[in-house]
């Protein structure tokens, strides 16, 4: 009717309201997954945290039992981390804004391509190829750099330590890393970077004033899922390292840190009773840290949104 | 401070299309120089090869000759990066930098040339840029806030702040007032007015009012069909091209009888 009123209800169209509905329906279905994974683990892991010594490798408490593999995560994956995203970001770069099309192209397929890799080839490799090889870098950093206490040595000689199985996951990580990377400096407003080098920018100084503060929220959220990979890595790392329950940030001698997801994976099939419920325990402490990890991302990401051209 | 340009037998080419054909044109220093004529017939094409701006584009190039002062702007010892310092351009499309503050979008390029700047001196050239845009009064209280927060006709003055706060040579603007309302846009035909003394300028207009009133030289271009390359049709002191031009189209083009 033409005298139609504009409080009435605008007509919802078709198209929009099954889109939502499948938005709203996906949207649930995630938050009962992660809801459900979270109840499993709550009401399997509960019991492990009061659980006694006899479950707990001869630890005190659980705390104490889990605290060195907690360390170890972290470590590895930081070790991880700060290799990768440089190179990362480097080669995206390269990719993005230096290399010619061609050259940019082949380059892209075969970043794609690593990271379909599965990780126990990762971890296959970094025992048969990468350790032997990293020995006399190992040794090098023990003579030269063995004041810093990630040095400190002295070298294990089979090189399956922790530097080695940081590196692994440095290289696990890198193909996701460039590959978000690339996308988000290609998205750089062709109209910005033309605005910096109008004003006389050299094509680094164009990158520095337009390319990184655009993406910068893009590198966070892209070193995250990185992150967020090496914290829950398993194979790789279990191949490479004989993790034990200390504190080390010794990354080059035989006794180094474990970490969680390695643990499990090593531990699992042994244990019964109490003990798994142990190991269940670990893997709520591995949940809470990665979503420790993911939301202070977002707070990365969201404190300068003002500035990031979304708007 | 001024530089002439001389332009001679250009062509521009985006990849194999030829946009542009047989440009020659001389550009006085100190002076402000109109280009008028149909959208398409690659005045900003022309504009952008004033910088060396045309060929940051994927398989874009001239031929020809620009001289610049007696310097080949096209020779093989010219850094297009310094030319591009000394040549400052308003694109047709704002774009302040939308990770930066006003502040710092003022003095973007400042920042390049020099590392190190004292406090005061950026300020002052903050506060003289923005006052010359006609933009100081509007965010003066607000010089942190980001440069994307600002109206279109805003953005676009922050943009010829940031274009005339390098105190660049020449000066080359492509339809800056395009988004501009009538208040603006005579603030930026003032500023025009006394950037002349000392700056070459080169403006891409469609408001013939506007050509008529801040150029001395109007440069007329046209394309004779569609996929056909753009030329230039005539130049000459504007009140020649405005009353008594040589060519038919320049005329028809101007009072409106287009087409
Ligand atoms: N990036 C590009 N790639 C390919 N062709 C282009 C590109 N930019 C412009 N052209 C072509 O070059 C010709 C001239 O374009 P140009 O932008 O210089 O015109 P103009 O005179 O500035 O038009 P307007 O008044 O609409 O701004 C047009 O045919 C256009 O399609
Ligand atoms: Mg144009």
């Amino acid at each position: 009717m033409a005298t139609r009123t504009r409080s009435e209800h605008p007509p919802v169209r078709r198209g929009d309201r099954i889109f939502s509905a499948t938005a709203l329906g996906a949207g649930i279905l995630i938050l009962l997954i992660l809801a459900g994974v979270a109840i499993f683990l709550l009401v399997q892991g509960v019991p492990g945290i009061t659980a006694g010594r006899g479950s707990l490798s001869g630890r005190d408490s659980f705390w104490a039992y889990v605290g060195p593999f907690a360390f170890g995560t972290v470590y590895a994956s930081i070790i991880a981390l700060v290799v990768a995203v440089p190179i990362a970001v480097g080669i995206a770069l390269f990719i993005s804004h230096y290399a010619p099309r061609r050259v940019a192209l082949a380059l892209g397929y075969i970043v794609d391509l690593l990271a379909a890799v599965p990780s126990v080839v990762f971890g296959v490799w970094g025992i048969t190829v990468l350790s032997p090889a990293l020995v006399p870098i190992m040794q090098w950093l023990e003579d030269n750099a063995g004041f810093l206490p990630f040095f400190e040595g002295p070298t294990l000689t089979s090189g399956r330590n922790m530097f080695t199985a940081g590196l692994v996951l440095a290289v696990m990580i890198l193909p996701i890393i460039t590959a978000i990377c690339r996308e988000v400096f290609l998205q750089t407003p062709r109209l910005h970077e033309e605005a910096a080098l109008a004003l006389g920018a050299t094509r680094w100084e164009m990158i520095r004033m337009t390319v990184f503060p655009y993406g910068r929220s893009g590198i966070v959220s892209a070193s995250m899922l990185g992150l967020g990979r090496a914290l829950g890595e398993t194979l790789a790392v279990a191949l490479v390292l004989s993790g034990s329950a200390i504190y080390t940030f010794n990354t080059l001698a035989a006794e180094n840190s474990g970490t969680i997801a390695a643990n499990i994976a090593l531990q699992f099939p042994e244990a019964s009773g109490t003990a798994v419920n142990v190991l269940i325990a670990t893997g709520l402490i591995l949940f809470v840290i990665t979503f420790a990890v993911n939301y202070t991302a977002r707070k990365i990401v969201d404190r300068r949104s003002e500035f990031s051209g979304a708007n | 401070m001024a530089k002439s340009i001389d332009v001679s037998d250009l062509n521009i080419y985006y990849g194999d299309f030829l946009a542009v054909e047989g440009v020659t044109i001389p550009i006085a220093a100190k002076s402000v120089t109109a280009f008028i004529g149909p959208s398409g017939c690659g005045k900003s094409s022309f504009l952008r090869s004033l910088n060396r701006m045309h060929e940051v584009i994927p398989g874009a190039r001239v031929e020809g000759k620009i001289i610049i002062d007696g310097n080949d702007l096209y020779g093989a010892g010219t850094d297009p990066v310094a030319v591009r310092r000394e040549i400052g351009m308003v694109f047709q499309r704002p774009n302040p930098f939308p990770t930066m503050s006003i502040y710092e979008n003022v003095i973007a390029g400042m920042r390049l040339n020099a590392k190190r700047m004292k406090k005061s001196e950026a300020d002052d050239a903050v506060e003289k840029s923005l006052r010359s845009a006609n933009l100081w009064a509007e965010v003066e209280d607000r010089l942190r806030r980001p440069g994307s927060s600002l109206s279109g006709g805003q953005q676009q003055r922050l943009c010829i702040a940031r274009a005339i706060a390098v105190e660049p040579q020449v000066l080359l603007m492509d339809e800056p007032c395009s988004a501009l309302d009538p208040i603006s846009t005579s603030a930026i035909e003032d500023l025009i007015h006394d950037l002349q003394h000392d700056y070459t300028i080169v403006i891409v207009t469609h408001n013939m009012q506007q050509a008529a009133r801040v150029s001395e030289t109007t440069a007329f271009f046209n394309l004779s069909a569609v996929g056909e390359p753009g030329r230039l049709v005539e130049y000459g002191s504007t009140t020649k091209i405005f009353s008594n031009p040589d060519n038919e189209s320049t005329e028809a083009y101007i009072s409106g009888r287009f087409g």
